[in-house]
């Protein structure tokens, strides 16, 4: 089924044990109020959520996949930025 | 091959809840019919899930005509073993889908009664039709949001989608007015309250559909001429080819199951 020049737009989900609206996937509406009841009718047909969102995928800025080095990498080398070089002393237990 | 049909012990009660029972089942069949055609993956599904929300509410219905007969019928032979003119819904759910125009406006005038009459029925002194109302309210709810929004696109949406609501609203309107009629058997349950009015319905259901109607830039007939015949078993000439589908397994391979 082809669905010519229909704008696609983002779903997001929040689960029924709370969290964050997660995303879950996309489809195909001409509008805003349509793609939320189409991600209704797509996406929480077996109980999965308590709260829809819907993005225009238009709308959304996305990292340039070939900058992954110089946006991702510089991070990886700096292992102090975890919090694992101290000792946490047994008084305090489990933490 | 074929199997015979079923006696059907018609009391007021047994024979109220199959009327109700048959317009959930042959609509939920009718919607069942875009499954894999619908104009994209998304309606699909939505009709698919509207189909299959009709279909529970019609168990739950035949389900209780069963119990209240008493006779040793079920859902079953109620869905597959009655002859058309022992069907006794509401000749607008059984009209043949036609364009999604057509789906739409059916399921708007349907929903938008089917929602205030189940919310109604919730007051019902009848304890289990009472929990199916419950339900079902929820339900008929979203399908008329969803038809409501599609009716508003369409009309006011291009001049093609425009005419093909305008006749869809056009050639469905004569089959509203029986939503709203009833007979001497329903009258007793009305007046021992088991049962709600739906007279009372038609008045707020056509200001709704009106003021839709009317963002949607169409108009509604101002011809009132109602048809009638369904809840009697006088079917339109296309509920017996929808049967003949849906009953054909059990017609010709009586019993089975898988």
């Amino acid at each position: 089924m082809a669905t010519p020049n229909i704008p696609l737009w983002e779903v997001f989900i929040r689960s029924r044990n709370g969290l964050a609206h997660k995303h879950v996937g996309s489809l195909h509406a001409t509008d805003a109020t349509l793609a939320l009841q189409a991600a209704r009718d797509i996406y929480t047909r077996r109980g999965e959520g308590l709260s829809i969102w819907v993005v225009p995928s238009s709308a959304i800025t996305a990292s340039d996949p070939s900058e992954k080095g110089m946006m991702f990498e510089p991070a990886e080398s700096k292992i102090y930025r975890h919090p694992t070089f101290y000792d946490v002393p047994d008084e305090v237990g489990h933490m | 091959m074929s199997v015979a049909s079923i006696e059907v012990s018609e009391t007021p009660l047994v024979l109220y809840t199959l009327r109700r029972a048959d317009d959930a089942l042959i609509l939920g069949h009718r919607l069942s019919e875009w499954c894999g055609h619908a104009p994209m993956l998304e309606e699909d599904m939505a009709l698919a899930n509207m189909g299959l929300d009709l279909l529970g509410q019609a168990r739950e219905l035949y389900g209780y005509a069963a119990k209240v007969e008493g006779r040793g019928n079920d859902e079953d032979k109620f869905a597959y073993l009655r002859d058309v003119r022992q069907y006794r819904n509401l000749l607008l759910v059984e009209q043949p889908n036609g364009d999604f125009a057509q789906t739409m406006v059916r399921q708007f005038f349907y929903a938008m009664f089917a929602d205030l009459y189940w919310r109604g029925m919730v007051r019902s002194s009848d304890t289990t039709l009472a929990a199916i109302a419950a339900r079902s309210e929820k339900e008929s709810a979203y399908h008329v949001r969803h038809s409501s929004e599609w009716v508003v696109r369409l009309g006011d949406g291009t001049e093609e989608s425009h005419r093909r609501a305008q006749n869809a609203i056009d050639g469905l309107w004569a089959y509203t007015g029986e939503m709203f009629a009833i007979d001497d058997s329903e009258r007793g349950l009305i007046d021992r309250g088991i049962v709600i009015d739906p007279t009372a319905l038609r008045p707020p259901w056509l200001k709704t559909i009106t003021t839709v109607v009317s963002e949607a830039t169409l108009a509604l007939p101002s011809d009132d001429w109602m048809q009638k015949g369904g809840r009697d078993g006088r079917h339109s000439e296309h509920l017996g080819h929808l049967l003949s589908e849906l009953q054909s397994m059990q017609r010709s391979f009586p019993g089975a199951t898988w």
